[in-house]
């Protein structure tokens, strides 16, 4: 399955990775590869592994074997934060902003890395950390205007409603502007509507120089949104390429279809 | 003065010092709670910073303003040995550990002929003014009001809301932990200090499982929102038994029920108000 | 001498086990740091003196009293954490509820009892005892003995032998799947809490006969050996309890014979912290020691 995509430097690496649970493998030998650029996406029927994939990769969970490259280092063993301040953010399949908070707090909480001002500056308000901070809030509005929620930075985020919470943390993953942004089902439980807007936010994240790396359910959203899809069954990797070519492929068809259909279908 | 009138002074100096002391601790307790994390490890700590003042000054003679900030170094060790590996661990790995140091450091002041045994250290040359008291308070309030105002306070936030969601916006989650329980130390160590220098006597059994317990019931009172919740629970929780002085001997039961309620039923404490979270 | 020491020790630590054994299985299941716990102690305690002082045979009074705590304790669970189980409400919020209600219920105790310690009616236990190796053992050591082992070997049995025991285990593991496949999980919580606190006040009968001293607070006292045992034996592993409870009685006894007897709580303190950083699942390993 040759990439249709030229040849470009890879971002995101992982060979051979494994997570084992009690009496299961979750996650099973996958070399997943994502090059710099674009939109890729990770799908599978349910419980092929495709989250517990992503929290290996944002170091949520600690994988049994194998490794993860990331920007051409070995974070492997990194703990999730470290990873976050390489340029690596996320998003949650059940939505997990800070309700309490302001939509500007919690944009401000994603650029948490970047902030560097000591105990000493922020007690004395140094006036490095008052520029600082300053800066901090200009990116996490122009985050939340990235996703259109700039008008409600004062509300807060328990207030917001689903669609817009999941657009909430989309800003919060944006605002450090990271590198690879994770995206787990960001269409879950989105109207059409509000699917379409989506796929039109996550170009234009794609726009700004940010790798896109999803999980989703939603078929059609996926195959007219990604550069590359990798099919995942049991833990496995059953495909990695092109959509066009995945719509196509038996073994893909099998595992969403089940054997009677794909079987029905290829005698047809 | 007349002798009803001087009485009358000296009480109420000393509910001047409590109402400080009891501020200080419970933004001890604050400081924990407003990062998700529950030590209950604040009467220890303070205890800590008496035993070790109380012996500084009068063992070694060291002056109070030495002795004040090196108070917080036992509360500290302690803070790291107990809080490095615990705070691995779920949350309840602290709670207990914490908990458990309270009645083993009574016991051993109980035990060791050098910290008093059961009399407790007396005869501490009362160097402690209220003033020097509400200086400290004051200035803990400021720090941790600006430190809330800025991206530590938002990251703090972030770990009590979701402290998953927070390592991975890039929050070193174990590092904060262990922070706010230093933090805390110094804070309770400083309390130690100031009201052994304020009241001439300690003894092991102001450091224990009740006092611990009072000290959260302060801030889940309050609220944890920002940091004059705590102060403002400390405050009533400390009048109150003056005022109902008929039932003073429940007023560890009160205590007890207060944290009781406001964990089912007012969770955001009396003062619900929530601190800004931005300096700029 | 030693062997003597060894003997006491394991006494006594037969008692700290059947203690933490309730609070380990508590945590296991219901996933609550009860710390009324230490109060269900304290009632099977008074429970027992008073049924004792009305004129009732031990042997009446011990169950008589461990269902007395065992009743408090469902009473108290359903008052103060159904709530916050409905609510899904993390381990801190429970922990926090049971910690104000101890000091409440510790404090009403001793407003209403007085803080003296009272002693058991002499002649409740036999005076007798038992020589051999050179280890003396007296009637109420060995009665302790073999309660704790009845009542442990009870617990293994229901656990691990019966249907019911299965319910409990499937709820320790996944409450909401065990919800869906038709266990009453209300009704499963109180029994739980029933058999947790009959273990409790059982517990407090013992050490009231071990020690004859039966005071409102002997139950704060007795929850520091309970965290020490439950996490040295791993948070929720029954047998992992069991063997700490032993150990933490010897290493007790021994420290308070060699060495000095007011460093006994402390001893217990320090290898608490020593598993922490250690062995934080316990020592021997069993318990998820869930990442935070």
């Amino acid at each position: 399955m040759a990439d249709a995509a030229p040849r470009r430097v890879s971002l995101l690496a992982t060979s051979g990775l494994t997570r084992r649970y009690a009496g299961l493998v979750a996650v099973d030998g996958v070399d997943l590869t994502v090059p710099e650029g674009g939109v890729h996406a990770l799908i599978g029927p349910n419980g092929a592994g495709k989250t517990t994939l992503f929290n290996l990769v944002s170091g949520l969970v600690a994988p049994s074997s194998g490794n993860i490259r990331f920007a051409g280092a070995d974070i492997t063993r990194l703990a999730a934060d470290r990873r976050a301040r390489l340029g690596m953010a996320r998003t949650f399949q059940n939505i997990r902003v800070f309700g309490a908070m302001t939509l500007l707090e919690n944009a401000l909480t994603g650029l948490h890395p970047r902030l560097t001002s000591s105990l000493v500056g922020i007690v004395a308000r140094l006036p490095a950390f008052r520029r600082e901070e300053r800066h901090a809030v200009a990116r996490a509005r122009e985050a939340l205007a990235l996703v259109g929620l700039a008008s409600r930075a004062e509300e807060r985020a328990a207030a917001l409603s689903y669609g817009d919470q999941r657009r909430l943390e989309i800003a919060r993953a944006m605002a450090g502007a990271p590198r690879l942004l994770l995206l787990d089902e960001p269409a879950a439980g989105m109207n059409p509507a509000e699917t379409v807007a989506l796929s039109a936010l996550i170009r234009t994240i794609v726009g700004t120089g940010t790798t896109v790396l999803l999980v989703e359910h939603d078929m059609h959203f996926v195959m007219n949104l990604s550069d590359s899809v990798t099919v995942l069954n049991f833990g496995r990797r059953i495909f990695s390429g092109p959509p066009a070519e995945a719509r196509a492929d038996p073994g893909v068809i099998e595992a969403y279809l089940g054997t009677k259909v794909a079987a029905r279908l290829a005698g047809r | 003065m007349e002798a009803w009138l001087d009485d009358l002074f000296w009480t109420y100096q000393n509910l001047v010092v409590s109402l400080g002391i009891n501020g200080l601790l419970a933004l001890s307790m604050y400081v924990v709670l407003a990062a998700g994390q529950l030590s209950l490890g604040q009467a220890a700590f303070m205890g800590l910073g008496a035993y070790s003042s109380v012996l500084m000054t009068l063992a070694w003679g060291w002056p109070f303003w030495l002795v004040l900030p090196a108070s917080c170094v036992a509360p500290v060790a302690f803070a790291l040995a107990v809080g490095g590996p615990t705070l691995r661990l779920s949350g309840v790995y602290l709670a207990i550990a914490t908990i458990g140091m309270g009645e083993v450091l009574r016991a051993i002041y109980l035990n060791v002929d050098a910290l008093g045994g059961a009399l407790g250290l007396s005869g501490i040359p009362e160097q402690a003014s209220p003033l020097l008291i509400y200086a400290v308070l004051a200035a803990a309030l400021a720090v941790l009001w600006l430190v809330g105002r800025s991206g530590l306070g938002r990251a703090m936030e972030a770990m009590r809301e979701d402290a998953t969601a927070a390592e991975a916006t890039g929050v070193d989650v174990r590092r904060m932990r262990l922070g706010v329980l230093v933090a805390s130390a110094v804070l309770a160590g400083l309390a130690g200090a100031l009201s052994a220098h304020a009241t001439d006597f300690i003894g092991p059994n102001d450091y224990g499982f009740e006092p611990a317990v009072t000290i959260l019931s302060f801030a889940l009172l309050g609220g944890v929102g920002s940091p004059f919740g705590p102060v403002l629970g400390a405050s009533v929780l400390t009048l109150l038994p003056e005022v109902f002085r008929d039932f003073a001997n429940l007023r560890l039961v009160f205590n007890g029920i207060v944290i009781v309620l406001a964990v089912l039923f007012l969770p955001r404490g009396l003062l619900a108000w929530r601190m800004p979270r931005r300096a700029a | 001498m030693l062997a003597q020491q060894l003997a006491n020790g394991v006494l006594l630590g037969a008692t700290y086990a059947l203690f933490a054994l309730g609070f380990t299985l508590m945590f296991g299941v219901l996933r609550v740091i009860n710390l009324v716990y230490g109060f269900y102690f304290t009632a099977g305690a008074f429970f027992s003196l008073w049924l004792a002082q009305a004129g009732w045979p031990l042997i009446a009074a011990l169950p008589a009293a461990a269902v007395g705590a065992g009743v408090v304790a469902v009473a108290l669970d359903w008052l103060l954490l159904t709530r916050l189980r409905r609510a899904h409400a993390d381990e801190l919020a429970s922990l926090m509820v049971t910690l104000g209600a101890v000091l409440a219920l510790y404090a009403a105790a001793t407003a209403w009892l007085g803080p003296d310690i009272r002693r058991l009616p002499p002649d409740l236990v036999g005076g007798g005892a038992v020589d051999a190796i050179g280890v003396r053992v007296t009637f109420a050591q060995l009665l302790i003995l073999a309660a704790c082992g009845a009542l442990v070997g009870l617990l293994v049995l229901l656990v691990r032998g019966t249907t019911l025991g299965l319910a409990i285990r499937a709820m320790a593991e996944k409450p909401d799947a065990a919800a869906l496949m038709g266990i009453d999980t209300a009704r499963l919580a109180a029994l739980v809490s029933f058999i947790s606190g009959s273990l409790a006040g059982a517990g407090g009968v013992l050490i009231g006969l071990n020690f004859n001293a039966i005071h409102p607070y002997m139950g704060e006292q007795m929850m520091l050996r309970g965290f020490v045992v439950v996490i040295v034996g791993g948070l929720g592993d029954i047998f992992g309890a069991l063997l700490a409870g032993l150990l933490l009685g010897v290493v007790e006894v021994l420290t308070a014979g060699y060495l000095a007897s007011g460093l006994k709580e402390a001893v217990g303190f320090a290898i608490l912290v020593l598993v922490l950083w250690t062995r934080p699942a316990g020592l021997f390993g069993r318990a998820d020691a869930r990442r935070a």
